[in-house]
């Protein structure tokens, strides 16, 4: 275990905490803004790796995939957040038990349109090759999902911190019965937050479909570690968010490496002993 | 349709004594789904007691299923203890360790409320779930353990229907007791503090102890459905202690009614039905299973056992206005 295998691990570590980035930070402000426990969500990041798979099969091009696969989920998201969840008001199990259902549901279909076996998404040949730097070889494919995180955290950050809508979903997340005394619709910015997480899912699912692969039981197994690094970062939190994808990404990462008999272990541990220390996570707000 | 609460315990009796008396001409695959039936019920009877009774809803059910069949394999294959008359240390082991699972948990569970605890159950469960799909040496992984045969003590396990008897009086004692339980003095300060847990504070009930007790009888409970999990399949894998099936037991206790036992075991038929029995037949099974859940949600608030109560409010509302005519 010389240096050159903790920077490779690091590295590995850091680009999967990016593409876990995002998956969680739709969630987290779907958790903030609408105290939503969506099970649904990781279905959403699968769907997004299908419809993707779909465009590249229709038109060949990748690049067009992207922004096809995410605003298609977003419109599912939409649509299930209006019809159904609004519906239900406040009510945490029920919630739960419904975008289970709803998972289900898409679980069903994606099989009957995409069938069983898994798939992968082939990159353009300028994402599938390596670099090297200062003596290691770094495969493009990460590099480009660290950039993609990157760039999309800073587009979240200047949405949240530097326009009026963002404001106004901050003011939802600190507290949504003063915001709605303030005037501020908030039905309507839960139904843009709603639609803004399904769609940075089927991104996620895009870019993930690179490097995961695009396969059934894909979701459930992504959702529990989404839920991981929201719970670690603090509900609600952008920058909990990232520095919970960074967390557990390099204690998956790590754990498999060197404890791999308890590697999920050392992943959900230290979930239940933040909420149980500090149930808003790290970032989280009061 | 409406029965007293005698009625009801009379109506619980029939049906579990017509099932005793049909189960030998039924085929093995039918005993097979009725058995695993009662094994899941067991199971959602004691999340009931969270959930109906407490008003705690766990998101990691499974883990106490997960470590009472656990136990079960592992003290079959590598100690070869547990399948002669010592099967029945094993059922206590079996309780014990869901139990103990539940004590050790609870202490970080209890303290959470609403979401959060949601949040930390789920959690939890994942944490059982992860050592057993990662702890190669002792569970065997992703492959899980095989269990070299049913248990042998005077008579012999294996058939299908000696297998559903036994099933049938551990269902039937687990009923009887969490009955009991829900009656007594305890069961009562627990809906106490399922309504408003801060009036039970003002009025001196330790109501972390409640929960924390009622969270441990429920993981014993866990742990007896586990061991006998374990025999029915021959197989535990971590496939057993996946979210999904935490999720399905939540989703048996709300689809039965909870707060009310037997809408559980209920529940238990339903998605054993959809899953285990349909998934055999047509292929798009999950379009039900995913549809019983949404629809469950938006109209049955009640569950199954709360459709009499509703069709009895229907009927007052519709006759209402007549008998008003009448006075």
């Amino acid at each position: 275990m010389d240096t050159r295998f903790w920077l490779i691990q690091a590295f590995n570590g850091i680009s999967y905490g990016a593409l876990l980035f995002l998956l969680a930070s739709g969630l987290t402000l779907i958790f903030g803004v609408m105290r939503i426990v969506n099970l649904s969500h990781g279905a959403y990041f699968l769907l997004g790796g299908y419809v993707a798979l779909s465009v590249i099969a229709a038109t060949g091009s990748w690049v067009l995939a992207i922004p096809v696969a995410a605003l298609v989920v977003a419109v599912i998201g939409l649509v299930m957040e209006r019809v159904f969840l609004r519906r239900l008001g406040f009510e945490p199990l029920r919630q739960v038990l419904l975008t289970v259902g709803f998972a289900y549901l898409f679980q069903q279909a994606a099989l009957d349109i995409w069938g069983g076996d898994s798939k992968d998404i082939i990159p353009p040949d300028l994402l599938r090759g390596s670099t090297v730097v200062g003596g290691l070889h770094l495969p493009m494919y990460r590099i480009f999902m660290i950039a993609t995180a990157v760039v999309v955290g800073a587009i979240l950050w200047l949405l949240m911190e530097k326009t009026r809508a963002g404001a106004m979903i901050r003011a939802a997340v600190d507290d949504s019965e003063m915001a709605r005394g303030v005037g501020i619709d908030t039905s309507r910015v839960s139904m843009f937050i709603f639609a803004l997480g399904a769609f940075l899912a089927g991104l996620g699912g895009v870019v993930g479909g690179g490097f995961l692969g695009v396969y059934p039981g894909l979701d459930f197994e992504i959702l529990p570690i989404a839920f991981a690094v929201v719970i670690i970062g603090g509900m609600g939190s952008l920058t909990g968010a990232a520095v919970g994808s960074l967390i557990v990404g390099l204690a998956d990462n790590f754990g498999k490496a060197l404890f791999p008999e308890v590697s999920y272990f050392t992943l959900y541990a230290p979930m239940v002993l933040i909420l149980a220390l500090k149930p808003t996570g790290l970032f989280g707000r009061e | 349709m409406f029965l007293s609460s005698r009625g009801k315990i009379w109506a619980v009796a029939v049906v579990l004594l017509v099932l005793a008396a049909v189960m030998p001409f039924a085929s093995s695959y039918i005993v097979l789904l009725v058995t695993q039936a009662l094994i899941l019920a067991i199971l959602a009877m004691s999340l009931d007691i969270l959930l109906g009774f407490t008003g705690l809803p766990s998101l990691g059910q499974a883990a106490y299923l997960g470590m009472g069949a656990y136990l079960t394999a592992i003290l079959a294959t590598r100690y070869d203890f547990g399948l002669g008359w010592s099967f029945w240390v094993v059922v206590v082991l079996g309780i014990l360790i869901g139990a103990a699972t539940a004590a050790l948990f609870g202490l970080f569970a209890i303290r959470a409320a609403g979401v959060s605890f949601l949040m930390i159950t789920l959690a939890l469960g994942m944490c059982v779930w992860g050592l057993s799909y990662r702890w190669n040496s002792m569970t065997g992984g992703d492959n899980g353990i095989n269990i070299p045969g049913r248990p042998v003590f005077g008579i012999d396990l294996a058939g299908g229907v000696t297998y559903f008897y036994l099933v049938l009086g551990f269902f039937v004692m687990s009923l009887v007791m969490l009955y009991i339980l829900v009656k007594s003095p305890f069961g009562r300060s627990l809906v106490g503090i399922r309504e408003r847990e801060l009036r039970m504070r003002i009025l001196g009930y330790n109501t972390w102890l409640h929960k924390y007790v009622a969270f441990i009888i429920a993981g014993g409970f866990g742990g007896l459905a586990g061991v006998l999990w374990a025999h029915l399949n021959g197989i535990v894998s971590p496939q057993i202690v996946v979210l999904a099936t935490s999720v399905d037991a939540l989703l048996m206790v709300v689809l039965g009614g909870p707060g009310t036992l037997v809408g559980g075991a209920l529940g238990a038929g339903v998605v054993v039905f959809l899953r285990d029995y349909l998934s055999t037949v047509v292929p798009w099974w999950q379009y039900l299973l995913g549809g019983v859940y949404v629809l469950t949600i938006l109209y049955l608030p009640g569950g199954l056992m709360g459709i009499p109560a509703r069709i009895r409010r229907w009927r007052a509302q519709q006759a209402g206005p007549q008998r008003e005519k009448k006075l």
